[in-house]
């Protein structure tokens, strides 16, 4: 063996302890042992693991730097225990990060604990007690395991209890460990035996001294072994006198390290510190220690009397951090993950809310973006995040019932109106209704409030007289959402009175359960009653809504999912319902499932190069598909940039790179919350923002030229696609068209869109947040509507005229109008996309779906007006003026809808009829809103053709204003607002596209065109105008 | 036969590059990867990387081969993932001692032929332990924080198996790499030790860890002192980093290291950190650039590629190392062999 300074006991948890001769004293923390520790034995036993790391997370906060192990207790299965514990603690990086004493008397205990342990522990212990091939054996796997190890001065003839047979087995044991099994030498400890001193037996006197003896013999003779011990043992006959056994605790220890101990088992609030032991106690003790008077003992025994219960001040650390302000205590909390104060911080929150549903989104959220922050920047690491996740959800659970009771209970109209509180008009009508009938009660109801008053039912709290809705229930339990009726005394406002049975449908639609008695019931069998209402309060409450579902996925061709394992479990942790559809996961399952589960969020994830085509493969289905939901996107290649520039552009809904887990919990709260469109539009923009700058940054120009743009326009092949003559050409009109054809046309999604409702109709309908209000807009628009039907309050009107059209010079479609003074040729123009594109995708424009007249070929266009504005303003007026607000809205919002559905409708007519190039169509209403047909209807204004001015031209060809009234205002709005113009392209390759940004060549060549000024054009174009 | 413990004495080892990424350029489909051998096998089998030894041994020879051209020292045999558990998502466990000796067995006649050609410069292989897609020291399930997905024991039998495979099959050295959890590699070293001593030999360990994330630790939490101090308890040819960083991110932690330890140290960093769409762009001549700071400093005993590098890089890594004395290590910690 070489000399090599260089050998210290190193171990390791999730950070290094290395021991050198210059190290102080290294502390073993004590507590986590159950033959030690009688709270840690009955948190075991009642498998309180929460509690139990507790006991280690006080240790470590106490200043271990070990932690000692122990689980030997018959009544346990110490294997089991064991493992659980370490399994645990590895998920606690704050106790984690030492080193783990693995300490147990039987082998199989102890080698479970080494093959759970990444770092190098210490086991705790092995001897020659049981001979040398067993000693040889385990220190042979210790070694294989990686662990250094404590021998205790034990043998087959029993434990070591004088100077000599200390030194006797441990120098055996040494010399068995490093020449036979090559065990390195700084990786042994040995533990000489502390026994207790003041036994008042003679053969223990010296118990204190040899120990202190033999370690200095160990320290100067087994070079580089460490010497260790269970330090509490020694005052183990003053248990009781915490004073005494404190000082004997502290002396032995200081003496120990002064003779060569370097570490120990010390239960740190048990240890006085050395100098602060009063003069005369330390005499005492020291003189039994040395063995330095025969009648040593008997003094400190006397002594020990006097000092006995002295009440030493609470030197239980006081936890700083809990004396901080509310929302420093909850991130504190969040960030170290400590769950054992988050429900009574959380219900300190609760208090200085709202509505609970803001401790979620404030307190909490601030906390986690904290975690998010500081483990973006590296300063937490995963096993942290991961904890953390575990105290959200510790939060979210506690404040849970809260919520629903919020979305449940009737509240008073303060405030803002909720839509599921009391019927706020007939809230102050009922208050006082009620209020009368509690002060009048029926004999029935008497008794029964007797009975159910001042929690006297199994604790459960009862309201009498109670408004919900616009009802008023007899008792209810708000807790348990039950409601207790008493028949025939149902009390109702004469102009509310409906049937029993209609209310309780209505509450138990509210989410509360009605049971009923008679007057009779309650009167002669109260008990049968009370029975009832016991039984229909155990049941437990409305299953508690997830947040949402969640479908995560590794993508097709790729098995790395530890991180989307994480981000499951975290969002799981915040009540999102998973699915995992594991690794390998082809795109077509990831669809099937997402519908079929009807989920809210999907997540891909993948770790290696090609996973990245695959997700856009699968965005790419997923528009297909008609998806409506947002895209998470994961896993170590993925980028915020690929995100943005390979994935966001192939979804129309929000594409969302998630780069760490404690993340997805915020993006995926913020992604479903009820107001998200802020947030999703915040997002695309950003995406698109950097979608830009990203391919700015390219080495090509961003924009071609126009020239280059036309070179790169889309080509339809003329001789093979299918051109279909009208089968009436020329304009016609429509005065007075029968409105109610087109409610089956409307498109309601929009509808609650305008009203601030996010959802697709019908589902919308039934939303769990919104369903209710959605339903209630929605009865109500159809009132409106059928009145609009019923007394022709709307009149709808249309011109079209399907025209001979080619393309010419490129952008411009050249029309022929017969017969029509002063000229038949119009001309619509069109602009021409010119960002910079991948080779073989085209630059658009409108005209690339018409034939170039040089092909020869005969083309057709159309182009439309239609409205159903005409008597909008004036109902709405009339709203007004009888401040019907709510109704001035619905009608123009109906208008608008009308007027989409009409545009629809005629779209219809005009393919399977007036042009009949699409007779065969059979499209239901959501296809058609879902435009799954052939040929598109384009209108000015809109991303395809931004050019407002080309309004004029169809007014020209069409003679809207005459035709049928709508006007063109200056800035070229329609009015009535309730219209819509466009174009019709027949062609089956033409597509909707968007324009994008034009370049000043373009703008130039358009003034021309156009014959306006450049100012004029820029006027009009600058929305779509570079820079 | 030519030792690689006298051959690292003497000068820098070069460990060759990716594997993954220069099968990417062979644009195998579904078919190719199934061979006629797997035609109706009932499962996918695009993208189980090691299974090409069966199916296409020439292109893995030829990746092989172009790294010893390039200048490599050591080739790793494609194995990464060759245990029962990395197969199990494949259903391919059964095949698991095939593909490890078939792929050392590759690796080797490439090897030997490159030695016979210049005696002067032997080839030795790597035998390529990956860290299977399972943590032994984490739980998947943040509910059960005490559940593990894979048992030390689990792992245990599948490395040996593995071990045993990758000897068989000619391996020179074992390279246990891309450690993210220290268990795991616990494990891999366990059975390691097992072998040696049921067969009575003896084969150099190469233990290379991986750095994350900025936190400088494992996935498992371990600092990279923790990380060395856990690992260090059998002998070993050499510790190091491979993975997820690059050359420059990499060298803090590689100096942490050879501070604290005699062993001979490896280093085998990604080419760069990967761009927005996963590519790794640091060019050969960037890579080299880098490397040649570890030389400057004295840092490394072995260096190679991980993912993104290529022979192109490997040429201008072994061009550089050429010109550079090996890390001088004190004592002890490589006398066994």
């Amino acid at each position: 063996m070489k000399e090599n300074k260089n050998r210290y006991l190193k171990l390791s948890g999730l950070e290094p302890l290395i021991i050198t001769p210059e190290s102080n004293f290294i502390n073993v923390g004590e507590r986590t042992n159950v033959t030690g520790s009688r709270k840690f034995l009955r948190l075991i036993k009642e498998e309180n693991y929460a509690e139990a790391l507790d006991v280690a997370r006080d240790q470590v906060e106490g200043g271990a730097q070990i932690i000692d192990v122990n689980m030997d207790e018959g009544m346990l299965d110490g294997k089991h225990a064991m493992v659980t514990f370490l399994n645990l603690i590895a998920s606690e990086p704050d106790i984690a990060r030492l080193p783990i004493m693995i300490d147990s008397s039987k082998w199989d205990i102890i080698e479970a604990g080494l093959q759970v342990v990444q770092g190098k522990s210490v086991v705790n212990s092995i001897s020659l007690k049981e001979g040398e091939a067993t000693f040889i054996h385990h220190a042979k796997l210790i070694k294989r395991y990686g662990a250094a190890v404590i021998v205790m001065a034990f043998d087959e003839d029993g434990q070591a209890d004088t100077y000599e047979r200390r030194i006797e087995i441990c120098k055996r044991s040494y010399n068995i460990l490093v020449n036979q099994v090559h065990f390195p030498p700084e990786d042994i400890i040995f533990d000489p035996n502390i026994f207790p001193v003041a036994t008042g037996m003679e053969e223990h006197r010296l118990n204190a001294l040899d120990f202190f003896n033999a370690t200095k013999w160990i320290k100067e003779n087994l070079p580089y072994a460490s010497v260790s011990g269970g330090v509490s043992n020694v005052s183990f006959s003053f248990r009781g006198n915490n004073v005494v056994r404190e000082a004997i605790n502290a002396a032995f220890l200081y003496h120990a390290i002064q003779h060569g101990m370097n570490m120990g088992i010390v239960n740190p609030t048990m240890l006085e510190v050395y100098d602060e032991i009063p003069k005369d106690l330390l005499e005492h003790v020291e003189d039994v220690l040395f063995d330095k008077r025969d009648d040593a003992t008997e003094r400190l025994l006397q002594f020990a009397e006097t000092v006995k219960g002295q009440k030493k001040d609470d030197v239980a650390k006081v936890q700083e951090w809990r004396s901080e302000p509310l929302q420093d205590r909850i991130t504190h909390a969040l960030v170290k993950g400590i769950d054992a104060f988050i429900v009574e911080d959380v219900e300190e929150a609760r208090q200085v809310v709202n509505k609970p549903i803001e401790v979620i989104e404030g307190h909490l959220m601030i906390g986690m973006n904290v975690v998010g922050d500081l483990f973006g920047s590296g300063k937490m690491f995963l096993p942290q995040v991961v904890k953390s996740a575990r105290v959200m959800k510790k939060a979210v659970a506690y404040l849970q019932p809260y919520i629903e009771a919020e979305k449940k209970a009737p509240k008073s109209p303060k405030g803002t109106l909720h839509w599921k509180t009391a019927d706020p008009l007939l809230y102050s009508l009922l208050k006082d209704f009620a209020k009368q009938m509690r002060n009048q009660p029926t004999e029935a109801e008497s008794l029964l409030w007797n009975v159910l008053s001042n929690k006297q039912l199994d604790g459960f709290k009862f309201r009498r007289q109670h408004i919900i809705g616009s009802y008023i229930a007899d008792f209810i339990c708000l807790k348990a959402n039950l409601i207790v009726e008493v028949d025939g005394s149902i009390h109702q406002l004469p102009e509310n009175k409906t049937s029993d049975e209609e209310r309780t449908k209505w509450l138990e639609n509210e989410g509360y359960r009605v049971v009923r008695f008679t007057n009779e019931e309650v009167l002669g069998k109260l008990d049968d009653v009370l029975t009832r209402i016991k039984e229909n309060l155990a049941v437990p409450p409305l299953e508690v809504r997830r947040q949402g579902k969640v479908l995560m996925a590794t993508v097709k061709g790729d098995v790395h999912d530890i991180g989307k394992n994480i981000v499951s479990v975290v969002l799981g942790c915040n009540n999102y319902e998973i699915v995992d559809l594991g690794v390998m996961v082809p795109p077509e399952k990831i669809i099937e499932t997402a519908k079929k589960e009807n989920v809210d969020v999907i997540g891909l994830s993948g770790l290696i190069t090609p996973s990245l085509d695959e997700m856009v493969y699968v965005s790419q289905e997923m528009e297909k598909q008609g998806f409506n939901i947002p895209l998470l996107i994961g896993g170590a290649t993925t980028s915020r940039a690929h995100s943005a520039v390979k994935i966001a552009p192939h979804y129309s809904n929000t594409v969302v790179h998630v780069n760490d887990a404690s993340r997805a919990v915020t993006v995926v709260g913020n992604l479903l919350q009820k107001d998200n469109k802020v947030y999703k539009e915040q997002i695309r923009e950003e995406y698109e923002k950097f979608r830009e700058q990203f391919l700015k940054r390219g080495k090509q120009k961003e924009y071609v030229s126009i020239e280059e743009a036309r070179e790169r326009k889309f080509k339809i092949d003329w001789k093979t696609t299918e051109i279909v003559k009208p089968k009436q050409l020329g304009i016609q009109d429509i005065q007075d068209f029968d409105i109610t054809i087109l409610e089956d046309y409307i498109d309601w999604s929009p509808f609650f869109r305008s009203w601030d409702l996010h959802g697709k109709y019908p589902d919308i309908l039934t939303d769990n947040i919104v369903g209710k209000q959605a339903t209630e807009l929605f009865k109500d628009a159809k009132v409106l509507l059928q009145k609009v039907f019923d007394e022709k309050l709307l009149k709808a009107k249309a011109v079209f005229g399907l025209f001979p059209a080619n393309t010419v010079n490129d952008d411009d479609i050249e029309v022929t109008v017969e017969n029509q003074i002063p000229n038949t040729k119009h001309q619509f123009l069109t602009l021409r996309q010119q960002l910079k594109k991948r080779e073989g995708v085209p630059n658009f424009a409108l005209a690339d779906f018409i034939a170039p007249k040089d092909t020869g070929i005969q083309d057709y266009i159309g182009c439309f007006c239609v409205t159903t504005g005409f008597g909008t303003e004036e109902l709405a007026k009339e709203f007004e003026a009888n401040h019907d607000d709510y109704n001035s809205i619905m009608i123009k919002a109906l208008a608008d809808r009308l007027a989409e559905a009409f545009a629809e409708y005629l779209h219809k007519e005009v393919r399977t009829k007036h042009w009949n190039y699409a007779s065969e169509e059979h499209l239901t209403n959501e296809e058609l809103i879902a435009e799954n047909y052939k040929g598109i209807r384009p209108a000015p204004g809109y991303p395809a053709c931004p050019d407002h001015l080309e309004k004029k031209t169809i007014w020209d060809i069409l003679k809207v204003e005459e035709t049928i009234g709508v006007k063109l205002t200056e800035s070229l709005a329609m009015w009535p607002a309730a219209s819509v113009s466009g174009y019709y392209f027949a062609n089956p390759e033409a597509k909707y596209f968007g324009l994008g940004k034009i370049t000043k060549d373009q703008l130039e060549d358009y003034a021309k065109r156009r014959n306006i000024s450049k100012e004029a054009a820029n006027k009009w174009l600058n929305p779509n105008l570079t820079n | 036969m030519a030792d690689v413990v006298e051959e690292i004495r003497k000068r820098i080892l070069v460990l060759d590059g990716a594997m993954g990424t220069m099968l990417q350029r062979y644009n195998f489909t579904e078919d190719d990867f199934r061979g006629s051998r797997f035609k109706d096998f009932k499962h996918p089998l695009k993208g189980n990387n090691d299974l090409l030894s069966l199916t296409q041994p020439e292109a893995i020879a030829e990746v092989h081969r172009k790294y010893f051209e390039a200048g490599a020292d050591i080739v790793e045999t494609n194995t990464f993932s060759g245990t029962t558990i990395g197969m199990a998502d494949y259903h391919m466990g059964d095949l698991v001692y095939e593909l490890n000796f078939e792929s050392a067995k590759i690796a080797k006649q490439v090897a030997e032929e490159f030695t016979k050609a210049n005696p002067k410069k032997p080839r030795f292989v790597a035998g390529s332990i990956g860290p299977t897609n399972r943590t032994a020291s984490l739980s998947p399930d943040v509910n059960r924080p005490e559940y593990r997905a894979v048992t030390f024991n689990e792992l245990r039998i599948a490395y040996k198996q593995q071990v045993e495979a990758l000897i068989d099959g000619g391996s020179d050295i074992l390279l246990v790499e891309t450690i993210f959890d220290t268990l795991n590699a616990k494990a891999a070293l366990f059975a390691i030790q097992e072998v040696k001593e049921e067969r009575n030999i003896d084969i150099p360990v190469m233990v290379s860890g991986t750095i994350t994330d900025a936190s400088g630790r494992t996935l498992s939490g371990q600092t990279v002192e923790a990380f060395l101090i856990s690992i260090s308890h059998i002998p070993l040819l050499s510790v190091g980093f491979n993975c997820a960083l690059g050359a420059d991110q990499l060298q803090p932690y590689l100096k942490r290291l050879s501070h604290e330890t005699e062993f001979y140290i490896s280093a085998h960093p990604n080419a760069g950190l990967p761009n927005a769409f996963g590519e790794y762009d640091q060019t050969a001549k960037q890579m080299q650039q880098l490397i040649e700071n570890y030389l400057k400093d004295g840092l490394v005993n072995i260096i190679g590629g991980c993912c993104g590098t290529t022979p192109e890089h490997i040429k201008a890594i072994a061009e550089v190392a050429a010109n550079y004395k090996p890390r001088a290590v004190g004592s002890s910690a490589v006398e066994n062999f």
